[in-house]
């Protein structure tokens, strides 16, 4: 209570933003609450399901479990900076094309882990999708079209890549 | 007609939530918003001494802390809504706070209100409260015993009711050639939508204007109640549902904590927000199943069943919550014969208090366990006389020539094809081979199974005069209300109220088939009580098949007055017109046209309409269904045991639904995929865990397995389409088959895999560890 905030700066969304916060206070609450940036969502408050995910420095985490004084300096990308409607991100794509979400509460971190998936394998199995989906919990879809989504994404990814048009959002 | 209805239509509502924009309870942000924080009750059952809120005051950032004495005669309690009649119900209501004395873990005790999330919490922690523990009971088979501890002074025993509408002789068992019974333990789960319960609430105090934004799959029935647990009018709540994450039956119930929310948003005049975070939601929304169902089949040697007599025993939890006595008692004792010609039907069952968090509805709700008990019960029946299970469910499924069909619980099953489902089933999973293989495999020590479960149930509730006479608090009809703007833009607003399972879509077609115009075009407008008038919301595979036959009806009275304008303006009768691709055109003249988006704006403009017509182009239609709809299917799991370690392997797992006919083939696959992996969790992973002083030892995510992407297989689906005659769209509901299907196909699969070993029973959920100690105590018997 007594303790006094910090001052943290930090680029979302390619955005750079200064901000006076608790030492205390988690990243998803910083970017929900002082930066209105609601598409990242809360589901659990032990970092198992992912709903909460976001990127950092090219790396998919929990923002739950990371304190927004940590990411002083660092680059983060939330579903905001993921795609518009005229240029949606492959992953978004693939989501909406194969039936990927339901009541879409967790999709913004589903969709966000799978994005730092296919940086690092941009052809993946189904069962690689699957393992890959360990750090997500989705309640709707029995996952079954969120691995056709992600392989529909890959394979988008790869038909931009051969016109050599880099997706938003790859890497950082 | 454009046939936009059957075909895999992209969903309109995914582009807001791929992006960002969704909006829930939790992304309102209002100025001058506080923020609501529970303290909880750590001990299951426990008299409150005293209280001591006076250093959480002092913290600086916070408004208010209420307590349950504070509250009294301010607030009322919060009831149940379903007073199920013949059955003795004691109902004990909810205070909003626990005054004298706490039921169980997770009770709210007091709820503070700061200026912000982290102060609120901190401020829960400065309240001193001294209990004095008392003595708990956590299982209700202990509960009902004389002399045991009361979870409520005045109710004896700790029975809440005891339903008993139908009962078959012993005789009737006594003289069967064949009588198989088995205990079933229906474990707890607990629903878990992603996003937990939430409220917002704002009150104007010059007007007496409260909106209370919540995660509610039933806004309507939320309004009703907190309005009077309250003291405002209904004319002055407005129940807001934005989009929800997810419901599964948890977000029907009526709660406390939402309407404390709104109380201190009044009381304090100023914004107020509650976040239920999820170890809260494992103790204090509500749980689910938790029953001790006793089963007795008879039947002759030849495969015939005869006779089934249920005996339910459910843990209600320390209150009855909403829709708490109707869960275990009709949902469930109405589809205790399942899908079987069986003519007498004995059901009985005994609604318990406890000192736990309290059960509702959870997807299925109360189906799901009838088709699990019935389900093994045919696997202990086959296996007693020693013929093959597909080849008793075939002998003793209803035929479709005796559809509408009259079950010895008093149900009309509408229609149905239930052997065309499995022998749809069997081609797909290919049994002969598989028993082959099977055969092979244990010969080399491994440990292949396959379950069957060939269900039906009840959804699309129902009938309002069921409602009345079973002692429902509310209507079971829907309405929709269709309004043509004047440029042929669509609006409908339905008293449904959908959390993810993609009506904004499902109904959208419906209405492009209806007038021609784009999908683009039609907004569905639901979950807000000062735009819809009533409806009775999203539950019990309702919402197309009464609230989607409610919107096709009021959109065909729509259309009758666009052709009566059409005809009109094109100057000849309505039985000359064409309607084709939302154009009006003469038979006679076919050049001679005009477009349903025309007609919209004569309709809307009233320059030149038929005399005495009036103006607009809107139309709302009441439908109350004559009757449940009943879908049903087979689904056939593939298991393979590791006997060494207990481990289980889920091979395959198909599923033939018939829901009726289909609006779009892709949502249906989805909604049978998720009710699929939420039955294969309650089967295998699932299980809401109390010891014996009543604390959760589930409490988290860490703890409580959910089923997580690796652990399930492919899902192969099919569909056959036998189309419901209760509702205009022929439609049945498929929100629930996979949840009610999917635990005794899995529980058969693991039974039939370790037959070798003489196990016969075992329950859910089906963790490696529980296998495992069972082959340990069996495995003797067979070389492994």
């Amino acid at each position: 209570m007594a303790v006094e905030n910090v001052n943290v700066s930090f680029s979302v969304n390619g955005v750079q933003k200064c901000s006076s916060v608790e030492p205390r206070k988690l990243l998803v609450h910083h970017l929900r609450d002082d930066l209105g940036l609601t598409g990242t969502h809360i589901g659990c408050d032990t970092s198992q399901c992912g709903a909460c995910t976001v990127m950092v420095n090219g790396e998919a985490v929990k923002s739950c479990t990371v304190l927004t004084v940590q990411v002083e300096g660092s680059q983060v990308l939330t579903v905001e900076g993921l795609g518009t409607m005229q240029q949606l991100h492959p992953i978004q794509k693939g989501f909406w094309e194969e039936h990927g979400l339901q009541c879409g509460f967790c999709t913004p971190g589903v969709m966000i882990a799978m994005v730092n998936l296919l940086d690092s394998n941009p052809n993946p199995t189904d069962e690689e999708i699957r393992d890959g989906l360990e750090g997500v919990i989705c309640r709707c879809t029995g996952y079954q079209h969120i691995v056709n989504a992600v392989k529909h994404a890959a394979q988008l990814i790869a038909e931009s890549k051969k016109l050599e048009i880099m997706p938003i959002g790859e890497g950082s | 007609m454009n046939g936009m209805v059957g075909t895999r239509t992209k969903r309109k509502e995914d582009p807001r939530f791929i992006t960002g924009n969704g909006h829930f309870t939790d992304d309102i942000h209002l100025p001058g918003m506080t923020y609501a924080a529970m303290l909880r009750s750590p001990h299951a059952h426990a008299r409150i001494v005293s209280i001591d809120v006076s250093e959480a005051l002092q913290h600086p950032q916070v408004l208010a802390v209420y307590t349950g004495q504070d509250l009294l005669n301010k607030m009322k309690s919060v009831p149940t809504y379903w007073y199920v009649p013949g059955c003795n119900l004691i109902a004990k209501d909810r205070n909003p706070l626990a005054i004298d004395k706490t039921h169980y873990v997770g009770e709210g005790v007091a709820f503070v209100i700061a200026k912000d999330r982290y102060s609120a919490r901190d401020a829960i922690e400065l309240i001193e409260v001294i209990y004095e523990e008392l003595p708990v009971v956590v299982n209700h088979e202990d509960a009902m015993e004389e002399g045991t501890v009361l979870v409520h002074e005045d109710v004896p025993n700790n029975i809440a009711f005891h339903w008993k509408p139908t009962s078959v002789p012993d005789e009737v068992f006594e003289q069967a050639e064949v009588v198989v019974k088995q205990r079933f333990i229906e474990q707890r789960l607990i629903p878990n939508p992603m996003e937990t319960r939430a409220a917002v609430a704002q009150y104007n105090a010059g007007s007496g204007d409260m909106t209370l934004w919540c995660t509610s799959q039933n806004p309507h029935i939320h309004r009703n109640v907190y309005a009077d647990v309250l003291g405002i009018s209904e004319a002055k709540l407005r129940v807001i549902s934005p989009d929800i994450g997810g419901g599964f039956g948890a977000k029907i119930g009526v709660y406390t904590e939402e309407a404390l929310t709104a109380y201190a948003a009044r009381d304090l005049n100023c914004p107020v927000k509650w976040i239920e975070d999820r170890h809260e939601h494992f103790m204090a929304t509500n749980h689910a199943r938790d029953e001790i169902i006793d089963v007795e089949l008879a039947g002759q040697k030849d495969g015939t069943m005869t006779a089934i007599r249920v005996r339910n025993i459910a843990n209600l939890g320390a209150y009855v919550s909403t829709m708490g006595a109707a869960v275990p008692t009709l949902c469930f004792g109405l589809m205790a014969p399942g899908a079987y010609d069986i003519s007498l039907a004995g059901v009985e069952v005994i609604g318990v208090y406890t000192n736990t968090t309290p059960t509702d509805a959870y997807r299925g709700a109360g189906k799901p366990e009838a088709a699990y008990q019935i389900e093994r019960i045919v696997d202990l029946f086959a296996d007693s006389i020693g013929m093959d299970p597909v080849e008793v469910r075939k002998k003793n499924l209803i035929s479709k020539e005796k559809f509408p069909y009259n079950s010895a619980m008093g149900c009309v099953y509408d229609s149905g094809n239930y052997h065309e489902a499995l022998d749809i089933a069997l081609q797909m999973v290919q049994y002969e081979e598989f028993l082959k293989q099977q055969e092979e495999l244990r010969k080399k020590g491994r440990y292949l199974g396959i379950g069957f479960s060939t269900y039906v149930e009840l959804c699309g509730l129902g009938p309002s005069k069921v409602a009345g006479a079973t002692g429902f608090q509310g209507g079971l009809w829907e309405n929709a209300t269709v309004r043509v703007h004047p440029t042929g833009a669509v609006t409908v607003f339905t008293g449904t109220c959908p959390h993810g399972q993609g009506e904004e879509t499902t109904f959208a077609q419906i209405i492009v088939d209806k007038f021609g115009v784009p999908l683009e075009s039609i907004e569905v407008i639901y979950g807000d009580t000062q735009i819809i008038a009533q409806g009775w919301g999203t539950y019990g595979s309702r919402t197309t098949a009464v609230g989607g036959a409610a919107l096709a009806i009021a959109a065909d009275r729509v259309f009758a007055k666009a052709k009566k304008i059409a005809a009109h303006e094109l100057e000849v009768s309505e039985d000359e017109l064409n309607f084709e691709r939302g154009v009006f055109s003469r038979k006679d003249l076919p050049e001679s046209k005009r477009t349903f988006i025309e007609i919209a704006k004569s309709a809307n403009m009233s320059w030149n309409l038929p005399e005495g017509m009036e103006p607009g182009l809107e139309a709302q239609a009441f439908f109350d269904p004559e009757n449940f709809v009943f879908p049903f299917g087979t689904h056939i799991c593939i298991v393979e045991v590791d006997v060494k370690t207990g481990t289980i392997n889920l091979q395959r797992y198909i599923a033939v639904d018939d829901v009726g006919n289909l609006i779009n083939p892709m949502v249906a696959e989805g909604q049978v995929h998720g009710g699929i992996a939420q039955g294969i969790g309650q089967a295998l992973w699932e299980s809401a865990v109390y010891n014996e002083q009543g604390q959760l030892v589930s409490g988290t995510f860490m703890d409580y397995t959910m089923p997580k992407a690796r652990f399930l297989p492919k899902i192969e689906t099919a569909f056959t389409q036998t189309p419901s005659p209760v509702n205009p769209l022929g439609v049945k509901g498929v929100g629930e088959t996979g949840t009610t299907a999917a635990p005794p196909a899995v529980v058969n699969a693991v039974m039939n895999a370790l037959q070798p070993f003489g196990i016969k029973a075992l329950d859910m959920p089906l963790t490696p560890e529980k296998v495992w100690k069972a082959l340990q105590k069996e495995g003797t018997k067979v070389d492994s």
